[in-house]
């Protein structure tokens, strides 16, 4: 961002400046309000406190693969991609598909059946979304490239809809469930009276290895490089020779391929999946991702571990928590706090992949 | 397909469509009639052959569907009144006299309504109740275009603004605040100008017509409250932030019933009924003025009388507020807003005017519709409603008053009849079963899309917006250098 000098402030302008200098402190409080009222409910009720933090920790690596869809887009095109979410839900019905009406996975089945069929499906949720999330770019959002800044967001919004109705008329109305347990739910160990199974174990296990090929794509790989380079400036990124029309549609499959990871790990972990969950998830990873600082890859994650332990923490803990009906209120005004006073989020970078 | 392929589709349709067109005079002067010769009339033959022609190609399309109708003659008598006689001779009122007659053709809507015809596909037209809502509806689109289309801020959080008037409404009109004594009596009164309302009713209740003006304060009082902090976000992270706010506002008045105690918004069952709307006893028997909108026989025919006064007021608060200093202020916004603020237009003010302005319109909108349903309900307000007041705005054109009232009385009357009736036709023609209404919002979706892609200033546009998207603009937020700025300072 090219630095100007600060134009003629008016009333308004000193007193958001006056509001920015408090931001910290009130910021501050806030944290360690939050501190203290952690450090309590763990004094009362560890076991409890432990359950939800491993909930949390579970909710936040699907929040994650959505956060980091929404961060790359962000990244390339300064576009808040208001589908993203619903590319997800529909990856999470495509896996519902696959599971339950191609391999008919049902109930507890052996390692030898289950996981080729896992594989195989996370497989065709991936390319699935990638493609979706890809041919999205290029019927709606290229044309808009250069036009106000209003019309791509707007018809962010209208393909959302679309893709909703999609879900609808794909799925119809109502949850679509698959049998429940389809992942192996063993213990793996026991803190006080709260056992870690399996499944949870493996949404963070598909995670983190997710996360590190794609810090390894973007940091290492020409396309990485590509990638950075088209979201710093597009036109100098031409002029050097990348395509960058190519560049913007490889970040969109990759989003949407995430988006599709996301799906199947939500859909096989929760057991049930409607058309409309995709859009409030999605909101949620979109607070993640900001609250990370947008465009920034570590940070999404690191926001969305922390926008999934706040809402498990919320939902589960005993002492004076608001509880799950103001999930949605709380999440949000951690949006708009972050929003107010600190746009660039915790993280601290205004463009991607370091630029 | 391929988009410049859709592109050369596009242009192909509309040179096919255009040619018989331009051919006409080609037809014409073969029956002797020139370009020049028809030039050479007087202008009121000429608009009377126009609505001639229009008539027939009326007959020719409407005929198969419903056949020739005594309705759609008067319809079209009404028309050629308007159009065709040289009214704008007539000195001073002249020119306002098609626009007055078009206004008493709506302001007379409940008399004739249910002798009129079937339109083909869409179905009949709407009853007055509908007209109510549709009006109400109109009112939105006028008060979310200030936002959107003067000033270019996007607002995806409008329905907060119609939750908080129609709330607001509720508070002061029923017997939300009565609170109970030990022996089970209501423990607070307090009466100011309602009508029909027992003086032994607990709670408060004052006159809904204060409360109109009272819910516009007390919302534009919150738009500002949330606007001051966030209108100086860019773009999209404004829509962001106002979305969250959409979303945060209904969920406290669904979990309203137990706030630290007090029982604020009685959660998901809303509050209800309200204190009827109406003038009082005194000002019916002096000059015969209703008393009680709720029990007059001809009820939802007042309500839509008071509904188009309230659209008319805001259609010309809206027009006034365009080309005032402020208003041209809010466009310079909209293009540029560095240069807006290198010409010395206070950018925080300006924005936070267009968002209060906006707001005080969603909350009297909400306040009517309060009264008008009796009731204010949290499940009404969702984000679906805050894009369908969008698409509104997009589909009639941003910025032009004239294109919103039609594109929010045409979406209204799709959600209120029109999809299911077109939904029933489709089914019924074509051998479908489609449950259209279903689909609802995918539909505006699409309706979105394609008018984004190409149409982007809407049906009716405002010449200069459409102008904006043809040679771009230089849209670049300030407020983000100066965000820098400030931590670049902090830095050091």
């Amino acid at each position: 961002m090219v630095e100007t000098t600060a134009p003629r402030m008016d009333a308004l302008g000193d007193l958001r400046k006056r509001v920015q200098r408090v931001g910290p402190l009130v910021g501050g409080s806030l944290v360690l309000l939050l501190i203290v009222w952690l450090a309590i409910n763990l004094a009362k009720d560890p076991a409890t406190f432990t359950k939800a933090f491993l909930i949390g920790v579970t909710n936040g690596s699907v929040y994650a693969l959505v956060a980091l869809g929404y961060t790359l887009v962000y990244g390339i095109l300064e576009l808040i991609n208001f589908a993203h979410g619903d590319v997800f839900m529909l990856g999470g019905m495509m896996s519902a598909t696959m599971m339950v009406s191609v391999f008919s996975i049902g109930t507890g089945e052996s390692a030898g059946t289950l996981w080729p069929a896992l594989l195989a499906s996370l497989a065709v949720a991936m390319v699935f979304c990638g493609v979706l999330n890809a041919s999205i770019e290029r019927v709606a959002y290229r044309r808009l490239r250069n036009a106000p800044r209003l019309a791509p967001l707007i018809t962010a919004i209208a393909m959302s809809f679309i893709l909703q109705n999609v879900g609808i008329a794909w799925k119809g109305p109502n949850y679509v469930s698959l049998p429940v347990g389809i992942l192996p739910h063993g213990t793996i160990f026991t803190i006080g009276k709260n056992a870690y199974h399996w499944d949870d174990l493996i949404v963070v296990l598909l995670t983190v290895p997710v996360l590190l090929a794609l810090n390894w794509l973007v940091q290492y790989t020409k396309q990485g490089k590509a990638m950075r380079a088209t979201a710093q400036d597009r036109e100098a990124a031409a002029m050097m020779g990348i395509d960058v029309n190519r560049t913007i549609s490889f970040t969109f499959l990759i989003a949407g391929g995430l988006a599709g990871a996301a799906g199947l790990i939500y859909a096989t972990y929760f057991t049930s999946i409607r058309f409309d969950q995709g859009f409030q998830l999605g909101l949620f990873a979109f607070t993640a991702a900001v609250l990370g600082g947008i465009g920034n890859l570590p940070g999404a994650v690191l926001g969305a571990l922390f926008i999934g332990l706040v809402q498990s923490f919320n939902n589960t803990l005993g002492w004076h928590a608001p509880g799950s009906d103001w999930t949605q209120s709380i999440v949000f005004s951690i949006l708009i706090l972050i929003l107010v006073f600190r746009p660039e989020g915790i993280l601290g970078e205004r463009t991607p992949e370091g630029g | 397909m391929d988009l410049d392929e859709l592109r050369r589709l596009r242009h192909d349709l509309r040179e096919a469509l255009a040619r018989p067109w331009r051919a006409r005079w080609t037809a014409l002067g073969a029956v002797g009639l020139t370009e020049e010769r028809w030039r050479g009339w007087p202008v009121t033959y000429r608009r009377a052959v126009n609505a001639g022609a229009l008539g027939l190609l009326a007959l020719v399309v409407l005929a198969p569907f419903s056949g020739f109708d005594l309705g759609a003659l008067y319809t079209w008598i009404v028309f050629a009144t308007l159009y065709v006689p040289p009214w704008e001779r007539i000195p001073l009122v002249g020119r306002y006299i098609p626009a007055l007659g078009m206004l008493l053709v709506v302001v007379l809507y409940p008399f004739y309504n249910d002798k009129l015809y079937t339109v083909p596909i869409l179905g009949a037209f709407p009853d007055v109740h509908t007209g109510v809502v549709m009006l109400i509806f109109v009112m939105m689109g006028v008060g979310l275009n200030v936002v959107v289309g003067y000033a270019g801020l996007l607002d995806l959080g409008y329905v907060a603004f119609y939750a908080l008037g129609a709330y607001s409404a509720a508070w002061f009109a029923s017997v939300q605040f009565a609170g109970q004594n030990a022996n089970g009596s209501p423990k607070r009164f307090w009466h100011f100008g309602s009508i029909d309302v027992d003086k032994a009713l607990g709670g408060i209740h004052i006159s809904p017509w204060i409360l109109l003006i009272v819910a516009g304060i007390f919302t534009s009082l919150i738009g500002m409250l949330i606007g001051l902090p966030t209108l100086r976000l860019r773009g999209d992270y404004l829509a962001i932030v106002t979305l969250g706010f959409g979303e945060i506002l209904p969920q406290v008045a669904r979990n309203g019933d137990n706030l630290f105690g007090q029982n604020l918004t009685n959660g998901p069952q809303g509050i209800g009924p309200l204190d009827p709307l109406g003038f009082g006893h005194t000002l019916h028997r002096a000059i015969g003025l209703p008393a009680n909108y709720q029990t007059a026989a001809n009820g939802d025919d007042l309500f839509f009388w008071t509904a188009i006064v309230l659209v008319l007021i805001t259609v010309f608060c809206s027009l006034r507020l365009r080309g005032s200093k402020l208003g041209r202020a809010w466009i310079a916004i909209r293009e540029d807003e560095t240069a807006a603020s290198a010409m010395g237009i206070p950018l925080m003010r300006t924005k936070t005017l267009a968002y209060a302005i906006g707001a005080f319109i969603g909350g009297v909108a909400g306040a009517y519709f309060a009264l008008f349903t009796s009731s204010a309900n949290p499940d009404s307000f969702s984000l679906n409603f805050s894009v369908f007041v969008l698409v509104m705005v997009i589909l009639g054109g941003m910025g032009n008053v004239w294109g919103v009232l039609f594109g929010a009385a045409f979406l209204a009357y799709l959600d209120q009849a029109g999809l299911a009736n077109t939904g029933a036709w489709l089914n019924q023609h074509l051998g479908l079963t489609i449950d259209v209404p279903k689909y609802e919002f995918g539909i505006y979706g699409v309706i979105l899309l394609i008018v984004m892609l190409f149409r982007p200033h809407g049906l009716i546009p405002e010449a200069r917006r459409k102008m904006e998207f043809e040679l771009g603009v230089h849209d670049e937020p300030l407020y983000d250098a100066v965000v820098g700025a400030d931590h670049a300072a902090g830095a050091e």
